[in-house]
């Protein structure tokens, strides 16, 4: 029997899991899938919000206050990639004027540090390539851009490495309450636990629904996005939101920490909560709203469309904490944006939330909460030197475009969550996310895992299970 | 330890393995080819089929034969070879900068430089696609590593989307290895292809090729499942109402290439945008003083002997201008197209004092031309040379024409004008 079942590996569930990993209790984080960070931590704008956007007093203000100011240094800890860039929202006329000082109050009484309004001549001389339509603009400083799978997947990486359980590709299916356990049942097998955490994303209504009341419902809501080649991506240096409107915080552009320009996203409520396909006119609708914002992005340089699926729900707020008609079954649900800003905090109330909860808990006189990465493109010669002598893998370039070795690749292969489909080494080493997105190292990516796993090559997957790359031996082959 | 050459190539496949043949040919020039792959002949490796070597070797050979013959050859030479080695920067001294397990990161000095990488497919994300990310979509280069090399097949059921030659070979090989290929779709109303592999590849297997046709949907989350066709309009856009679905598990990209030009951007070599590929002078040099450039890297070559007289000229400049310097560019000539015919041609400009004997000019038609000459004139607008009348001259064949040195010297002003007249 577990302490504690976190359900869910994105960035709430991993977060949750790295901070109770500090503690002398035993738990298990189950995931559907057969990788972590494959909901919308896979697929978000990236961004770390300076907090001017939730009302004053909701959850999602206070949670993105307090996950922001944890950031830099969850990010230092854990060497996972984040810049402090800053964040313009663009007036184009008098009614989005009005907007940016109502968002310059708001964040004010929410404690954002930092924030002004700037007028057209200085918005522009901060950020040169935005439209000359602007009047004014709301400047953020303290927002920033991160890594947002390598955040969890980091989180997740930690957590395991302080013994936690991961069970991937492990459906809950149901929950039953005893008097003084839960037992929880996947596709895979049955799990008892004294308490619950539902981190499940798009599908934590229905796991609340399992057992307790109906109290939320996830409205599914896909944003669509465009990346841009690193070569075109150089116009902007903070991130150019629009003012905010009934869809959502609006279509933003920005950089990613890799140097990429993204631009998006659509805000598009679905019944599906996993249909990640992109449509033609959402992305028409951003390529037209984002050029309003900086006319001069270059959409033949595009290298790749993705979409998201936000746990937007019907209550419009967090719903954080114990249902109070099953006591230790904790909800982290509907965490819609700032939800990736919000997660250091999320996964640090956790802890709090279950000690209220009765669970006790003391720290473990030791465990890890630093985490190294090994980006041979960002090292210097001599370091890449030092590497390559002690482990001529990292003298072998797989992916051309973004540089990634074979030393890297190697490495989350053999990781405390081993990384065995090219996505999963795409998302931990950027392997096939540059100009050819993968045409060229997908192959012998494939061929790395086959050969270190054993795994014949018709087993490898691309991602999800049942995305089998190859169907057969050549003819030849068989012959052979 | 110091690495010094006379001349660098960087790049073994078929541009590759010509300029560093040429280059030593030139006497007393030392050249080293740097290889990132573990052996030489770049995409001729998995070129199985036959048909390389009609224009050059006067024999029909396969990729990997092709390749071989130019490997044999340096093996009668000083040349060194640098296999498993990525170049990762080129200073405009010509310093490069390599990575391998052996020497680590490391620098290399050079006279001159080659440019030889070739170039990349065009991804699905260039194109843009809208739908699902599933398994099952590759770029044919890629299907064709996996069957000639891995010696696996992507797919059973297959639709080709763009109708370049490696889509139409991929279509010819799936069906050989008894897949079904349901049809090679083209956005516009002409392939992109060779004519010949049109007939070899499609025609001999019956496999439909669909003109003004796009995928405007993909479906299937883990793996393709079903894509959604549509009639395009003459500006090659989706025509509403034309929707039909297919089913299939594979869709394959043969949708352009793209010259692999991120290390000479970065060295500040000055690029054409018409081809993606680099400026060059009548040897191939870039406007980068001793940096040359050829094969794929410089202009998408339909046929690979075109790529190997290219690659002998860029060696044969290379090693002279490390022996010489730079050529002196006196009545430099712009080589100009008339644009309304022609997208663009290859050098752009000519130093006349440098050219020996004659020049070889390649470029492409912007349409399909029937009884048709090519023509160059001057400035003023006479006449530098008229070339005989073909039946015709279409996009999908990269033209070549080669002028002689004494008649550019009749050519008046500071350009000539590569043109296309009806023949009589």
């Amino acid at each position: 029997m577990y302490d504690v079942i976190i359900i869910g590996c994105g960035i709430i569930g991993a977060a949750a899991a790295y901070e109770l990993s500090k503690y002398d209790i035993s738990v298990a984080l189950l995931e559907k899938e057969n990788d972590i960070a494959q909901g919308a931590t896979k697929a978000n704008s990236a961004i770390v919000h300076a907090g001017y956007d939730p009302e004053e007093g909701t959850l999602m203000a206070k949670y993105n206050i307090k996950g922001a100011s944890m950031m830099k240094g969850i990010c230092e800890a854990f060497d996972v990639p984040y810049k402090q860039c800053g964040a313009f929202v663009l007036a184009f006329d008098d009614n989005d004027m009005q907007e940016v000082e109502k968002l310059y109050k708001r964040g004010k009484n929410n404690g954002v540090p930092g924030l002004r309004i700037t007028g057209h001549d200085e918005t522009l001389a901060l950020e040169p390539h935005l439209s000359n339509n602007i009047i004014g603009a709301l400047y953020a400083p303290s927002s920033g851009i991160v890594d947002p799978w390598d955040l969890c997947i980091a989180y997740a990486q930690t957590a395991v490495r302080n013994g936690v359980d991961l069970k991937l590709s492990n459906t809950v299916v149901d929950i039953v309450k005893m008097d003084d356990r839960f037992i929880v049942r996947t596709d895979k097998g049955e799990y008892e636990t004294r308490y619950v955490v539902n981190a499940a994303g798009t599908h934590a209504d229905r796991i609340n629904d399992m057992v307790c009341e109906h109290r939320f419902t996830i409205v599914p809501t896909k944003g669509e996005y465009y990346v841009i080649d690193k070569k075109d991506s150089d116009l902007i240096n903070a991130t150019i939101f629009q003012c905010p409107s009934a869809k959502g915080k609006g279509v933003l552009v920005s950089r990613t920490v890799h140097g990429n320009l993204i631009v998006g996203p659509d805000a598009d409520p679905q019944e599906d909560p996993d249909d990640t396909s992109v449509k033609q006119s959402a992305l028409d609708y951003i390529m037209e709203a984002s050029l309003r914002s900086v006319p001069t992005i270059n959409f033949r340089s595009v290298i790749r469309s993705y979409a998201g699926v936000r746990a937007n729900s019907d209550v419009g707020e967090f719903v954080i904490g114990e249902a109070p008609e099953t006591p230790g079954f904790i909800n982290l649900a509907a965490i819609k944006s700032p939800g990736l800003t919000s997660a250091p905090a999320i996964g640090l109330d956790a802890v709090d939330i279950l000690k209220d909860a009765g669970l006790n808990m003391k720290k473990k006189n030791e465990y890890v909460e630093t985490r190294k990465m090994i980006r041979f493109d960002e090292l210097s010669a001599e370091e890449k030197n030092a590497l390559i002598a002690d482990d001529p893998h990292f003298g072998k370039i797989i992916c051309r475009c973004e540089h990634v070795t074979e030393g890297e690749i190697l490495a989350a292969i053999h990781d405390v969550i081993p990384a065995l489909t090219i996505d999963a080494i795409k998302k931990r080493c950027r392997s096939g996310m540059g100009r050819c997105q993968g045409g060229f190292c997908g192959p012998r990516i494939a061929e790395i895992i086959a050969r270190e796993t054993g795994m014949p090559m018709t087993d490898i997957l691309q991602g999800p299970v049942g995305s089998e790359i190859l169907v057969a031996p050549t003819k030849s082959r068989e012959e052979a | 330890m110091e690495f010094k050459y006379d001349v660098v190539v960087i790049g073994g496949g078929p541009a590759g393995l010509a300029a560093a043949y040429s280059a030593w040919e030139q006497k007393d020039t030392k050249v080293l080819i740097i290889e990132r792959l573990e052996e030489l002949g770049g995409i001729l490796n998995q070129c199985i089929h036959n048909g390389f070597g009609l224009h050059y070797f006067r024999e029909e050979l396969t990729g990997p034969e092709y390749a071989q013959r130019f490997i044999d050859r340096l093996k009668e030479t000083d040349v060194d070879i640098m296999l498993n080695t990525m170049v990762t920067d080129i200073s405009s001294e010509r310093v490069i900068t390599a990575i391998n397990p052996v020497n680590g990161c490391f620098e290399i000095k050079a006279k001159s430089i080659v440019l030889a990488m070739g170039c990349r497919e065009r991804p699905r994300g260039a194109i843009s696609t809208p739908g699902t990310r599933p398994a099952g979509i590759y770029t044919a280069g890629a299907a064709q590593r996996y069957a000639n090399m891995d010696g696996y097949l992507v797919g059973r059921k297959i639709v080709v989307f763009g109708s370049g030659d490696i889509g139409l070979i991929m279509a010819r090989r799936m069906t050989l290895e008894g897949a079904e290929v349901i049809a090679v779709l083209e956005r516009g109303g002409v392939p992109s292809g060779l004519t010949r592999n049109i007939v070899q590849c499609l025609d001999d297997f019956g496999i439909p090729l669909m003109l003004n046709t796009t995928v405007v949907d993909i479906s299937g989350r883990s793996r393709v499942e079903s894509i959604t066709i549509a009639k395009t309009d003459s500006r090659k856009n989706p025509i509403p109402g034309t929707e039909q679905k297919i089913d299939c598990d594979t869709l394959l990209l043969s949708v352009g290439l793209i010259p692999e030009n991120d290390i000479p951007e970065a060295t500040g070599v000055r690029m054409d945008p018409r081809t993606n590929g680099a400026v060059v002078y009548e040897n191939d040099e870039t406007t980068t003083e001793g940096i040359f450039a050829c094969g794929n890297i410089l202009q998408v070559h339909d046929l690979v002997d075109y790529v190997t007289s290219e690659a002998i000229r860029a060696g044969k400049g290379a090693a002279q201008y490390a022996k010489n310097g730079e050529p002196g560019s006196e009545g430099l000539l712009d080589v100009e197209v008339d644009t309304n015919m022609i997208t663009y041609a290859v050098p752009q400009m000519i130093r006349p004092a440098n050219v020996e004997k004659n020049v070889d000019i390649s470029f492409r038609v912007r349409d399909r031309y029937e009884d048709s000459r090519i023509v160059v004139k001057d400035e003023e607008g006479n006449y530098v040379a008229r070339y005989g009348v073909k039946a015709y001259i279409i996009p999908a064949e990269m033209q070549r024409i080669t002028l002689p040195g004494k008649m550019l010297e009749k050519a008046k002003g500071s350009k000539i004008i590569i043109g296309i007249e009806k023949g009589e």
